[in-house]
C-alpha cells in the first residue's frame, strides 16, 4: 500500500488528520489522557465554556433513541478563567495537535470577552464560537438561528483576535447558507455545523419528558445525512473551510464528509458510545484510503459537485 | 479506560423482572464494591451502566431488571452470546503514578485485572460492624462489599427492602457468606412490614458505619435515620459512563459532581437530597 497522507490544513494550521473529537463530547481532553494517545488525534474541541463557571441542567440530562441520543448538559463548564489557566495549557503539555477553545456566551460582549481570553491563551490554536447551543435559555442558539445576529457575535469575536475564528452553526434554521454567509461576511475563517437538532423523549411509563429539561440536543448517527446535506450547501456556498460534523461514526462517514466539503470531520455523540471511536476511525482511514484510490485526504475535499 | 469482550455464563431470571448475568473474560478481573461496568447491548445506542454485584477471578456478577428494551434485549441473550463491556484499566496510581509529561499512557501491566468504572464504596474505613441497607436491586452491590467487609474481618449485617415477596434476590447469597440478612417488605408479606428503616428500628443492629444503594427516597430516609458515618451509591442516567461527557452530575455539598465518574458512591455528607 501506498504511504497515505492523511493530513489537512485547517486556515494555516497543520493537522496530521481530520479527526476531531467535538465539543462536549470528549471533556478538555484530560480525561482521555489515560484511556488512548490523544496525539493520534488531528485536533480536540473542548467543552464549551461560559465566561462564569456553570453547573447546567438537572438531570436526567441523556436520553437514548433510534440510532441517537439526546443531551441537555446545559454547558456546564468551569468558566473562561479555568479554561486559559487550567485546562488548556495541561492538555498542551501532553498533546501536540490542534486544540479548539469552544466559546459560549450569553451576549455580544460576554463572546468578545471570552475570545479575548482565549485568544491571549498561547495552549489555545483556534476558536470554535457556539452560536447554536439548544440547552441553554437567552443565549447560545438564539444567536445562531438569525443572519444578523450571528454576524454581531462574528464581528465582535473577529475583533479581539488574531487566532482562527469557526463559528458552530446550529441546524434548526431554515436557511442555513444566509446565516454562513453572514458569518463569511463578518470575518469568520470557517465554520463548524451541524451543533445537534432540538429534540424531545417522553417516558410513556411515567407520561413525563425524560429529559429534566424536557428537550435537549438530538445527535447520532441518525441525524448524519442532515449534516452532510448542510455541510455539502455549506461549503459549496461559502470560500472558507467547514468543519463536518453530525453523526460521524465511521471512517466511511469522514470520507463522505470530506467529499460534501468539510476539510476537517468532528466526531461527537459516537465517543459517547465509544471512548475510543476517533482512535479508532484514524486507524481504519489509510486501508479505507487505499480501497478508495485516495492516497491524499486533501485531494477530496469538496470533490462531489 | 477499555473495552473488552465478554461472554455470557448464564442470565437467569432469579426474581420478578430480575435477572442474575455472569460474565467470563480472557485475563484477570478485580472489580471494586460499588465500582460498574458499562455494557454495550446490540441494537442499542447507549450503553447499559451496571453495577457489579460479584467479581470472579476473570468474571463479573451482574443483577439488573428488565425495566425498558434494553434490558428487555439484554435478557433474551443466551449463554454462550457475546457482550462488550466498558471497564476501568486497573491502573493502580499508588503504584504506576502518571507522568503528566509523558506522550503516551501505556497499558497497565496485564496482571493487575481488570477494574471496574467508578468509585468504589470504602469498606476499610469501618471499624468494627458494618450496615448494609439496600433496597430492591441496590441489594446486588453490597454482596461484594459484604464480601469485602468479612476479608478485612469486620462484622456485617445486611438489612434489603422490597416491594413484595417475589422481588427478593440476594438474601441466600448473603446468609452464605455468613451474613445476618434483615428483609422488609412493603406489602409486609416477608419480615418487617414497612421500609429498611422501619426493620433497622425492629432489629437494632450494632454498626459503626453504613452503605447504602437503592432508590433515592430510601436512601434518603436511611441517611436522616441513621446516626452514623455513611456511604450512599447514587444513580443517574449516563451518556459516556467514563467522565468525559459530563451528562450525569449532580449537584453536592463540594460542587458538581459526575456520578460515573467522582462516584457513584458518595459520603452522606456530599449528598444534597
Amino acid at each position: 500500500m501506498v504511504a497515505k497522507d492523511l493530513s489537512v490544513s485547517l486556515c494555516g494550521l497543520p493537522l496530521k488528520n481530520p479527526v476531531v473529537p467535538a465539543s462536549g463530547t470528549f471533556g478538555f481532553g484530560l480525561e482521555l489522557a489515560d484511556t488512548m494517545d490523544l496525539n493520534v488525534l488531528g485536533g480536540i474541541s473542548l467543552k464549551g465554556t461560559t465566561r462564569e463557571a456553570r453547573f447546567g441542567n438537572p438531570t436526567p440530562r441523556i436520553a437514548e433513541c433510534t440510532a441517537g441520543m439526546i443531551n441537555s448538559v446545559g454547558l456546564q463548564n468551569p468558566g473562561i478563567e479555568a479554561l486559559v489557566t487550567d485546562k488548556a495549557p495541561a492538555l498542551r503539555r501532553i498533546y501536540d495537535g490542534v486544540i479548539i477553545a469552544n466559546i459560549s456566551g450569553y451576549s455580544v460582549e460576554e463572546y468578545a470577552f471570552n475570545c479575548a481570553r482565549a485568544d491571549a491563551c498561547p495552549a489555545i490554536d483556534l476558536l470554535e464560537v457556539n452560536v447554536s447551543c439548544p440547552n441553554v435559555h437567552g443565549g447560545g442558539m438564539a444567536f445562531g438561528t438569525d443572519p444578523q445576529s450571528a454576524a454581531a457575535v462574528t464581528q465582535a469575536v473577529r475583533a479581539v483576535t488574531r487566532k482562527p475564528v469557526f463559528i458552530k452553526l446550529s441546524p434548526n434554521v431554515t436557511d442555513i447558507v444566509s446565516i454562513a454567509r453572514a458569518c463569511e461576511d463578518a470575518g469568520a475563517d470557517g465554520i463548524t455545523l451541524i451543533n445537534t437538532l432540538l429534540g424531545m423523549r417522553i417516558d410513556i411509563r411515567k407520561r413525563k419528558p425524560i429529559i429534566a429539561n424536557k428537550m435537549g440536543g438530538f445527535s447520532g448517527p441518525a441525524v448524519f445525512p442532515l449534516a452532510l446535506r448542510m455541510v455539502y450547501q455549506v461549503a459549496h456556498a461559502c470560500a472558507i473551510p467547514v468543519m463536518g460534523c453530525g453523526g460521524v461514526a465511521r471512517a466511511e462517514d469522514v470520507i463522505e464528509m470530506m467529499m460534501a466539503g468539510a476539510t476537517a470531520v468532528q466526531v461527537g455523540a459516537e465517543n459517547l458510545r465509544n471512548p475510543l471511536a476517533c482512535p479508532e476511525i484514524v486507524q481504519a482511514l489509510p486501508a479505507l484510503m487505499d480501497q478508495l484510490g485516495i492516497n491524499s485526504l486533501q485531494e477530496i475535499i469538496g470533490i462531489v459537485q | 479506560m477499555q473495552k473488552r469482550i465478554f461472554k455470557i455464563e448464564c442470565n437467569d431470571l432469579v426474581a420478578r423482572d430480575t435477572f442474575r448475568l455472569v460474565l467470563r473474560t480472557d485475563g484477570p478481573v478485580a472489580i471494586r464494591s460499588g465500582q460498574f461496568v458499562d455494557i454495550a447491548i446490540p441494537g442499542y445506542y447507549l450503553r447499559r451502566p451496571i453495577s457489579v454485584s460479584d467479581s470472579l477471578p476473570d468474571g463479573v456478577v451482574l443483577y439488573y431488571k428488565v425495566v425498558g428494551e434494553g434490558t428487555r434485549a439484554l435478557a433474551a441473550m443466551p449463554p454462550g452470546s457475546v457482550l462488550e463491556l466498558l471497564c476501568s484499566s486497573a491502573y493502580d496510581r499508588e503504584a504506576f503514578p502518571p507522568d503528566p509529561l509523558r506522550r503516551f499512557a501505556p497499558n497497565p501491566p496485564a496482571d493487575t485485572g481488570l477494574a471496574g468504572l467508578g468509585s468504589g464504596f470504602h469498606p476499610e474505613k469501618c471499624r468494627e460492624a458494618a450496615l448494609l441497607l439496600g433496597g430492591g436491586l441496590g441489594a446486588a452491590p453490597l454482596y461484594l462489599l459484604a464480601r469485602e467487609l468479612l476479608a478485612l474481618g469486620r462484622q456485617v449485617t445486611a438489612v434489603l427492602g422490597f416491594n413484595r415477596a417475589d422481588e427478593i434476590c440476594l438474601e441466600q447469597e448473603l446468609r452464605a457468606l455468613g451474613v445476618p440478612v434483615h428483609i422488609a417488605t412493603l406489602d409486609g408479606s416477608v419480615g418487617t412490614k414497612g421500609f429498611v428503616t422501619d426493620a433497622v428500628a425492629a432489629v437494632k443492629p450494632a454498626f459503626d458505619r453504613f452503605y447504602t444503594c437503592g432508590p433515592l427516597p430510601m436512601m434518603k430516609a436511611v441517611c436522616a435515620a441513621l446516626d452514623a458515618p455513611g456511604e450512599v451509591s447514587l444513580e443517574e442516567r449516563m451518556g459516556c459512563g467514563a467522565g468525559f461527557c459530563y451528562g450525569c452530575t449532580v449537584q453536592t455539598a463540594s460542587g458538581p459532581r459526575r456520578v460515573c465518574a467522582d462516584g457513584p458512591v458518595f459520603d452522606k455528607e456530599e449528598v444534597l437530597w
